[in-house]
């Protein structure tokens, strides 16, 4: 499905000025604010080191850390679930929130819920899902996924918007100021805030050394969802624990600063357990959900595992040219830009995504600025190897998007740089009636469709240095 | 689902590598060697860029001051801790003039009171963050979390002895990790969004306003 879906999508996408001026609008802003929190290049030099031997040393000891960690949040009375898929993920939170007759949530914003396709299943069920997050609460409104994985609702302008609010919330008139747009939402939420028998939420970083779970956010939407509720539920994805408290400032000050060019966020909120005796808030307990969803598989190669260090900050897709064109909602997956290019087919299998890591120019943009050092390039190409290789290798659904007639051209193209008379003989030929091939022979006509036809020169470059006396030093 | 936490764990370890863990430099979130008054200049600047207020009562005594200002921006009344050190002054030298509400139980008591009506939650904080401009806020069953977050005003005491230059900083001078209090915050405004349009707008679902009380003895 998805291979056809993202050209066909990125293909509409583009002829779309106005979700495309949103896009671009957005991305510069992003561009220039995060440049000026990184000024001082010795420091995100060192800041970055940092950042990437955190998240190198957590992926070394993985299953240990895991074990720690779920170690010590059940020591704090933290309950601990592992699902080895999205249904299990799903079928967890059924499980829990059927115990509690729950059937009114609100959630904060997590990717991972999103990748489990959470709302959906449970709305199946008959349980009402509020996102609170106010990017996730507009689109949710207009029932679409996230355009981008900081900024939920970055495809929409604020005109979008007003209409939005003024057809799906009661007695809402019609506004296109922003700070009216806010109180509305506000209005509605602190209602299901206090009305809520669940929060969900994501998890930024879960540490080892204390068993706590950190959230990051601006809104206060997350502390509400982690604090008002009588249960929590939080997901995570199982490579994002560290081992100590400390290694936390140097992942956070990376991630806000990436994401949104804050040196922090208005709330960094540090869950250590559920409400103690004598608290007279908090909920009363708390469950963490850990989520493999093929991540086992993405760690068991050494060199894909690094996508497992990314944290989310979304900066390689803020610097996507391809990304700042197509916008968010072009991927299949829930993780657009460059992470979701090497991250979804991974997950998803080649045979579904296998198409996304060609949606890139390697222009390397993408790994000049990803806080973590992952050398998404490298794993871009990778990932081509893995569509096309005819053993099944590592990765899930790999060689499925092989193509006996590309094949075949690279074995042709191989023979004739290893035999010289044969070389010579196809670029006399190249050369000379290259002009009569078709241009709707395969591998030519995709680029002709968008394209003028590539013309060969009259004469090989070996003759004309030939001609030239061009001597072989 | 002990299988799946088996299976996972099984696949992890199979795969784990031997490499060394590389080493880990923390010079860069290291203490600046900055000053008291450039800490404070600085935690002060960047709040105010994110619309904090202050009330500076370095030298004084804070009651007075936050009781005019209270009047002044015509606020109806203030919710307190009683078991904390600050609300325990409150309760024995609140002068009046603005009501005062004392959080003396459980939040489930109260809930509908506490998000309708409440205007406004003073509570301490364990110090604050000169790098970030952040204050350092614990939660336990004297100082609820719900005090900071469901008013729309949030009050705040600052000792100005108690800045620290980092977070990293701040976390290993108070001994964090030999043990966190079930909610451990850090806040560096008032509630905030970008999501429409990149455009700011302040107050989106925690508190619309901010005030930090400047305090040099509690
Ligand atoms: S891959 Fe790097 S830049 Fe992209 S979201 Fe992850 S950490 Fe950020």
């Amino acid at each position: 499905m998805a291979a056809a879906e993202f050209r066909d999508a990125a293909t509409r996408a583009l002829a779309d000025p106005q979700l495309r001026a949103n896009f671009r609008r957005a991305m510069d802003g992003l561009m220039t604010k995060r440049a000026a929190m990184f000024a001082d290049r010795d420091e995100w030099t060192a800041l970055r080191s940092l950042g990437a031997a955190v998240r190198a040393r957590s992926l070394l000891q993985l299953p240990e850390l895991l074990e720690r960690l779920e170690a010590k949040l059940t020591e704090n009375g933290v309950h601990v679930h592992w699902a080895e898929t999205v249904d299990q993920g799903n079928a967890i939170f059924k499980q829990i929130l059927s115990r509690h007759d729950a059937t009114r949530l609100v959630k904060g914003k997590s990717m991972v819920s999103e990748e489990i396709g959470l709302n959906h299943a449970l709305e199946a069920d008959g349980i009402e899902v509020i996102e609170a997050d106010l990017g996730e609460y507009i689109i949710q409104l207009d029932h679409e996924k996230p355009s981008h994985i900081i900024m939920p609702a970055i495809h929409k302008n604020k005109q979008q918007i007003a209409r939005l609010f003024s057809q799906k919330i009661k007695d809402a008139a019609y506004t296109e100021d922003v700070d009216r747009l806010t109180g509305l939402a506000r209005q509605v939420l602190r209602r299901k805030f206090a009305e809520a028998d669940a929060g969900v939420s994501g998890v930024n970083v879960a540490v080892a050394e204390t068993g706590t779970l950190v959230l990051v956010e601006n809104e206060g939407n997350g502390r509400m969802c982690t604090t008002i509720p009588k249960l929590h539920i939080a997901v995570m994805g199982l490579e994002k624990v560290v081992e100590r408290l400390e290694e936390v400032p140097p992942v956070l000050s990376l991630l806000t600063r990436s994401a949104t060019a804050q040196p922090i966020t208005t709330y960094v909120n540090m869950i250590t357990g559920p409400r103690r005796p004598g608290e007279k808030d908090g909920p009363e307990e708390v469950h963490l959900v850990i989520l493999d969803n093929g991540r086992s598989r993405v760690f068991a190669d050494p060199q894909l595992r690094n996508t497992l260090r990314c944290i989310r900050c979304g900066a390689c897709m803020n610097h996507c040219p391809v990304y700042t064109r197509v916008g968010g909602h072009a991927y299949p997956g829930v993780y657009p830009g460059p992470i979701g290019k090497i991250l979804t087919p991974q997950i998803l299998g080649m045979d579904v995504a296998g198409d996304l890591p060609h949606a890139s120019s390697l222009c390397n943009a993408c790994v000049e600025v990803c806080p973590v050092e992952i050398p998404i390039a490298s794993l871009l190409v990778r990932l081509r190897g893995e569509a096309i290789r005819p053993e099944p290798g590592a990765v899930k659904g790999a060689g499925s998007h092989a193509d006996p007639t590309e094949a075949w051209t690279w074995r042709g193209w191989a023979l004739a740089y290893r035999v010289p008379a044969l070389y010579r003989l196809t670029t006399f030929l190249l050369t000379r009636f290259g002009w009569a091939l078709p241009g709707r022979m395969p591998l030519l006509k995709e680029w002709t469709s968008v394209r003028s036809r590539p013309r060969f020169a009259s004469q090989t470059l070996h003759e004309l240095a030939r001609r030239e006396k061009v001597s072989n030093q | 689902m002990t299988d799946a936490r088996t299976a996972i764990l099984g696949r992890l370890r199979a795969a784990a590598g031997k490499d060394v863990p590389p080493a880990e430099d923390f010079t860069v979130v290291s203490p600046r060697g900055w000053t008291a008054e450039h800490r404070l200049e600085r935690l002060r600047r960047m709040m105010e860029a994110v619309h904090t207020e202050f009330l500076d009562c370095r030298g004084q005594d804070w009651l007075g001051p936050l009781r005019d200002w209270l009047i002044q921006e015509g606020v109806p009344g203030l919710i307190y801790a009683p078991a904390t050190a600050i609300g325990r002054r409150l309760a024995a030298e609140w002068s009046g003039g603005v009501p005062l509400i004392s959080y003396d139980k459980a939040m489930a008591e109260w809930k509908e009171e506490l998000f309708a009506q409440s205007a406004a939650g003073i509570t301490g904080t364990r110090g604050g963050i000169a790098e970030t401009g952040s204050l350092i806020l614990w939660t336990d069953a004297d100082q609820p979390r719900s005090l900071s977050l469901v008013p729309p005003l949030h009050i705040a005491l600052l000792d100005v002895n108690s800045l620290y230059d980092t977070f990293w900083q701040a976390m290993r001078e108070q001994k964090w990790a030999a043990g966190m209090p079930t909610n451990l915050l850090l806040i560096s405004g008032p509630s905030k969004t970008a999501d429409i349009e990149q455009t700011l707008a302040y107050g989106v679902h925690g508190p619309k306003r901010l005030l930090v009380i400047l305090v040099d003895q509690c």
